[in-house]
């Protein structure tokens, strides 16, 4: 997995509330068997019309935004299905942090699963970052996970939480499978007792 | 020892590892897969030189986009890219030596429904599949829910997931329900409250006499849609309605350990004075049918009301509900009864199921689908179909006008050919109403079995309690 240790980069503002996975990847493109090449399906549907031509105001059609690597977005971001194809397309489209109020569970565990940072601030922080945004591609945000803070074009800087395992993961590029596999001991002490106590599971 | 909830429990038996900051490996007792969200899961094994941990307690079936048209045999009905999905996952099952139901099996269906059916599917159990509607088999009073390919892969791998405890939330219903009201109003009803952020971070345990009341059907119904509300997972704690469906599946124990198993169930509920960190209580007699007007399952009312007006709301959802009421053409004010529909779809692991199918067939029963709408009913598994079947319901079905289908997700998600033109508008049984779910510009208006079969018949959005 890439680490992810800073990003100085443009941000796009999409300031829809639920943009749900099913945006972000429409189903068509799930029957993909590889994680890369979906960042030009990345929103399909409300980047291009049915014949494939851009749509002009769509945000990431814009000359200004067209080099995003933030995204400054509202509140559930990521809700719906569990595919992984979303994070795939956002990161494959070279998105590589994203902004807002909440996110869906399963799709914020995705991100750092793929290199990607999703921060969660306030509203009221959000809504400063969606204008800074908004002035395009002279405003360039920067992001420091180690400091965990986020900085405006203007050098408003804010703090964000982020768990210290995932930060841990994300920071060094860590395959978290290999991590757990160093625990197996653990794992193996545990299916004894658990088919001790629970011999029909 | 302090008071615990089901969660509490289910949880403190599945930690296999625990860090100084709380981070735990879960262990997990079953993992079902199917072929969308797996290949790439199977492929990261392959190139790592890793096995799957536990085989035997990994179910694949093919489901999201098999054809469900009766010539489904025909290689041809599917798309290429549909065909490379399903035949890695008989691949992969095959190489890894999984459980496994291919499209040719008569127990095949949506993952969901196969899971409970065989008997996988068992009270304290921790569930997870590639699939957020996996919160289904928390009906069970298991731990169940979805998660995204890496994980699966890490399943796979170790049998574990990294987790992080999350919160407890209770959901009462209290009373009885009135008629005409069923377990899909219930959660839909719980959503419009909550909205679909609401039980972020949560698991919700859903309790009350409402629910206490519903069948297995019903419970798997509202905890399916509890990640449509933004949970974790929904779980419910077993009883003697769990224990009856349970009893005699395929995989479930026998004879001593089916008793063993039983006096471990019991110990499985909330004790008196655990500690929830949020609380919804709802009047089961204050649920009345629901649809959803808008693009979100928050988007929700009841038949009787009206589409609402973006000035009702606040912040950023006075936009999306501009948007909403734009890309579903509806005018604010407007009833919602007497909105024509194009499509009646009734399926889904959210109503896929026997009761669901005879909910529909107790209003179609003699009656005929309106002139020119289309009408589908696609079972959950191909036991469902075959039980329909023997009850005299596919008659009912196919004489009312009803397409009647094989087992698969079909227009839920519309992967494979089954899906909304531009435009055309849907009662649909399944959870979700996102712009272009069912089809590109297609319109979803959620609704229960019985609201879906009255649509059908007069051609609007109807109050199935005037049919019944």
């Amino acid at each position: 997995m890439d680490k992810f240790e800073t990003l100085t980069g443009i941000a796009a503002p999409m300031p829809l509330v639920n943009i749900d996975t099913d945006m972000i990847i429409p189903k068509q493109f799930l029957k993909t068997i590889k994680r890369s090449g979906l960042g030009v399906n990345l929103f399909d549907e409300m980047r291009f019309d049915r014949q494939g031509n851009e749509i002009a105001d769509f945000v990431l059609n814009k000359p200004q935004y067209r080099e995003a690597e933030i995204l400054i977005a509202g509140d559930n971001f990521g809700c719906g299905s569990s595919r992984e194809h979303a994070p795939w397309a956002i990161k494959d489209f070279g998105i590589r942090c994203v902004v807002a109020p909440s996110y869906a569970d399963i799709f914020y565990n995705n991100c750092f699963k793929n290199g990607i940072l999703p921060i969660v601030l306030p509203q009221e922080q959000v809504d400063v970052l969606m204008k800074d945004a908004e002035k395009g591609s002279n405003a360039r945000m920067s992001v420091d996970l180690e400091a965990q803070t986020i900085t405006t074009s203007d050098g408003e800087t804010f703090s964000f939480e982020v768990d210290s395992f995932k930060k841990h993961c994300l920071m060094n590029g860590l395959d978290d499978i290999g991590l757990t596999m160093e625990k197996v001991d653990s794992v193996k002490a545990f299916e004894a007792k658990a088919s001790a106590e629970r011999p029909w599971v | 020892m302090s008071p615990k909830t089901l969660y509490d429990k289910i949880w403190d038996a599945h930690v296999a590892h625990e860090a100084e900051d709380g981070t735990c490996l879960l262990y997990i007792d079953r993992h079902l897969v199917h072929e969308v969200t797996s290949p790439q899961a199977f492929e990261g094994l392959r190139m790592a030189g890793r096995s799957v941990h536990a085989p035997d307690k990994t179910i694949a079936v093919p489901d999201h986009n098999v054809p469900t048209t009766l010539d489904r045999a025909n290689a041809t009905t599917m798309t290429e890219d549909s065909r490379i999905q399903v035949e890695a996952l008989d691949k992969n099952a095959k190489e890894f030596g999984l459980h496994y139901y291919p499209v040719s099996d008569v127990r095949q269906g949506i993952v969901h429904i196969v899971g409970p059916e065989q008997g996988w599917t068992l009270p304290g159990m921790t569930v997870v599949c590639g699939d957020s509607h996996t919160a289904t088999h928390g009906a069970f009073g298991s731990l169940a829910h979805g998660i995204g390919t890496s994980e699966v892969e890490h399943v796979l791998a170790t049998q574990t997931l990294i987790q992080k405890k999350s919160l407890n939330m209770k959901v009462e219903i209290t009373g009885k329900l009135k008629p005409g009201v069923t377990a899909k109003d219930i959660t839909m009803s719980v959503i419009g409250e909550t909205g679909t952020a609401g039980g972020t971070g949560y698991v919700i345990e859903y309790c009350g006499e409402a629910i206490r009341d519903l069948s297995m059907e019903g419970r798997m119904t509202v905890c399916n849609m509890a990640i449509e509300g933004g949970a974790r997972a929904g779980l419910i704690a077993p009883d003697e309605t769990t224990y009856e469906y349970c009893m005699g599946r395929p995989h479930a124990p026998k004879g001593a350990a089916w008793e063993a198993a039983l006096a471990y169930w019991k110990t499985l509920f909330t004790d008196e004075g655990a500690h929830f960190d949020k609380v919804i209580t709802l009047k089961g007699e204050d649920i009345a049918p629901s649809v959803t007007w808008g693009t979100s399952p928050e988007d929700v009312l009841p038949i009787t009301a009206l589409v609402p007006s973006p000035t009702e709301y606040e912040g950023g959802k006075v936009e999306a509900v501009q948007r909403s009421l734009d890309y579903m053409g509806l005018t604010a004010g407007e009833p919602l009864t007497g909105i024509e529909i194009d499509t009646v779809f009734i399926g889904s692991c959210t109503n896929g199921r026997i009761e669901d199918l005879r909910a529909a067939a107790e209003i179609l029963k003699g009656k005929k689908v309106k002139e020119g709408l289309r009408a589908m009913i696609v079972p959950g598994s191909g036991l469902v179909r075959a039980q329909a079947e023997e009850e005299g319901l596919a008659d009912i079905f196919k004489d009312a006008g009803f397409e009647w289908r094989l087992a698969g997700c079909s227009m839920c998600l519309a992967m494979n050919p089954d899906q909304l033109a531009e435009g055309e508008r849907c009662a649909s049984t399944s959870n979700r109403n996102f712009e272009g779910r069912q089809g590109y510009k297609g319109r979803t208006h959620l609704v229960s079995p019985g609201m879906a079969a009255a649509a059908a018949i007069t051609g609007k959005l109807t109050d199935v309690r005037e049919m019944m």
